[in-house]
């Protein structure tokens, strides 16, 4: 295998007309050998000490450790049934098009780290949990499943070993808080998408009450390669302290908007001035949510950090799924701040009050500011709503905090732009602009 | 209300439902998958489809249609022959959603939610497609389109009711 196609793992199957990649050019380029090299020579201890020290941190968004996160898996057989895994792959974040990518064009990536990520926490059960409108990922994948039971690396006694695993696809229904885990959980079950207080956390007792993991697809992905080359090598992709390499986007008014396999901790600047192209021209830019439409904003002053969890953390975002949007100064950031909670309004799942009444109420003000109808008690209201809504523990799950960031740092970073909206009494945006 | 007001769902349907219920640990567990289900074959769950695959899943009609208003992709009113998902989320807002909505609403005689008077096409807008990069995008039917300008709304409309006659 070259170097560089070491350098950049997730993607070496990708082509760039996206054709599939089947089982065949798959195991051509290796696949399958990280799960023949574990199976019969790792225990799942050794599997769950590979994750842990390679610092893989979830790719859905949250960032937190992988391996910590299946550490909590009960191993001690005490509660013998089921166990299960969950791929996430319920990509619905607002400027977020990355999992699409790994699904539609290398399938067996996917399930070749699930099998050994399910071995490693003993589950026999797994399943992908995929949004219902990536038909082709969808199809793929039942085909690609299907290939693998016939090879013997799904069913019984995988590679004649004792371990079984039974994988199944799961198309959903629609509703983006079906990305939140225990939401999700709640939906495979065949019920609404409400999620669940924790403790207990899935781990314990998720799926129909039994031990669970819930994965994004990206972070799946990533397994068998941590595998098969270990955890130095995987943490030795990063630039910064983050391990691995990150699938980054960017959509909006760029020259060459897409989604790139680079190392952990390359600067925005480079994503979006060499691989994004640069703004559009007649564009400029004046600032980005960093991973999809629940991330804070950062402005040009951010130009030059790392795209790293801690990094962006430190910055006052998140770096969320990497895949950035950006704002141009001829798009009014009242609309677009207003377009976001709009959609957060509309994806709630009703469950609890401040999300529930909160955001359409958010989702209002918002709108008689943008239609030149604002009042200037309005810019109190909205930081009320910023303070009560957006603050962890006041709402059952995330979303409605998630919605809370754009509005949050907008009022920061462009509060001139409000206000210019309610002493004007119109938007400086509508004619002209490009909306 | 009696049996006789329920009708039976079709051998295909039970078939695909039972092979749901079959991996599933108790039977309502499917409602979803069967919703779906029926949903694939009769383009939208009825009154009379709801009872009937609450029935068969041994659950209250009523409990069903609080799972099936739920999910947004579960259409308990009639849709046309094609669904048209067209995303309003960000990226594809900042270009240019709100002119290109207006231009197929013109171009179909129909607003967001409604159907065309020759039952072809139904509106709807959607959460982000996950296609950014490509924006504005929609699909149609089964079809995602990408980078969509008005010039292309009538191949994209003529196409999708050739494919279908």
């Amino acid at each position: 295998m070259s170097p560089n196609t070491l350098d950049k793992p997730l993607t070496r199957n990708v082509h760039a007309d996206r054709r599939p990649t089947d089982l065949a050019a798959y195991e051509a380029n290796g696949g399958y050998q990280g799960l023949r090299s574990a199976m019969g020579k790792l225990s799942p201890a050794d599997c769950l000490q590979i994750i842990k020290d390679s610092n893989l941190r979830g790719r859905g968004g949250a960032g937190f450790p992988t391996g910590m996160k299946w550490s909590f898996v009960p191993m001690d057989g005490a509660t013998p049934g089921h166990k299960y895994l969950i791929c996430n792959a319920d990509e619905m974040e607002p400027g977020t098009f990355k999992d699409r990518l790994l699904l539609e064009c290398d399938p067996h990536q996917l399930i070749e780290g699930m099998i050994l990520s399910a071995y490693t926490i003993q589950a026999d059960i797994a399943y992908i949990f995929i949004r219902s409108e990536y038909l082709l990922a969808s199809k793929l994948l039942r085909e690609a499943i299907a290939d693998c039971y016939a090879k013997g690396y799904l069913g019984k006694n995988i590679l004649g070993s004792d371990y079984s695993l039974d994988m199944h696809v799961h198309a959903s229904a629609g509703r983006y808080i079906c990305g939140e885990e225990t939401a999700l959980i709640s939906s495979l079950e065949g019920k609404r998408a409400n999620p669940r207080a924790k403790p207990p956390f899935p781990q314990v007792s998720g799926l129909w009450g039994r031990p669970t993991i819930v994965n994004n697809v990206e972070t799946l992905c990533n397994i068998h390669h941590i595998i098969e080359r270990g955890a130095d090598w995987f943490q030795s992709l990063g630039l910064t302290q983050d391990a691995g390499t990150k699938l980054y986007g960017v959509s909006g008014r760029v020259k060459n908007p897409g989604c790139w396999e680079l190392p952990m901790g390359t600067t925005i600047r480079e994503i979006i001035e060499e691989h994004a192209g640069g703004m559009e021209d007649g564009f400029k830019l004046r600032g980005f949510l960093p991973g999809g439409g629940s991330t804070d904003f950062l402005t040009t002053e951010h130009l030059d950090l790392a795209m790293d969890y801690d990094t962006i953390g430190k910055a006052g975002s998140r770096m969320g799924t990497g895949t950035m949007i950006i704002l141009d100064d001829k798009t009014c950031p009242v609309g677009f701040v207003k377009n976001l909670v709009e959609f957060f309004a509309r994806e709630s799942c009703g469950f609890c009050t401040p999300c529930r009444d909160g955001l359409p109420w958010t989702a209002q003000v918002l709108d008689d500011i943008e239609k030149g109808r604002g009042q200037d008690e309005d810019m109190i209201t909205l930081g009320r709503q910023v303070e009560y809504i957006g603050a962890m523990g006041n709402t059952h799950c995330a979303l409605a905090p998630g919605a809370m960031e754009p509005l949050a740092s907008g009022l920061k970073y462009f509060r001139s732009d409000f206000e210019r909206h309610i002493s004007g009494a119109e938007c400086p945006w509508c004619d002209g602009g490009s909306n | 209300m009696t049996d006789q007001l329920i009708p039976v769902l079709s051998d295909i349907e039970l078939a695909e439902i039972n092979a749901e219920i079959a991996h599933a640990p108790y039977r309502h567990a499917v409602a979803i998958d069967a919703l779906k289900i029926v949903q694939s074959h009769r383009g939208w769950v009825s009154d009379e489809s709801l009872r009937a695959i609450a029935r068969h899943l041994e659950m209250s009609a009523e409990e069903l249609d609080g799972i099936a208003t739920f999910y947004n992709l579960i259409f308990r009113r009639p849709v046309g022959e094609k669904v048209i998902l067209l995303c309003n989320s960000v990226t594809c807002w900042i270009k240019g959603y709100e002119k290109l909505q207006r231009q197929i609403s013109d171009h179909l005689n129909i607003e967001l939610g409604e159907t065309t008077t020759d039952n072809q096409y139904t509106l709807l807008p959607v959460t982000c497609l996950g296609a950014c990069d490509k924006a504005p995008v929609m699909m149609v039917g089964d079809d995602l389109h990408e980078n969509i300008t008005a010039s292309d709304l009538p191949a994209i409309f003529r196409s999708a009711q050739e494919a279908h006659s």
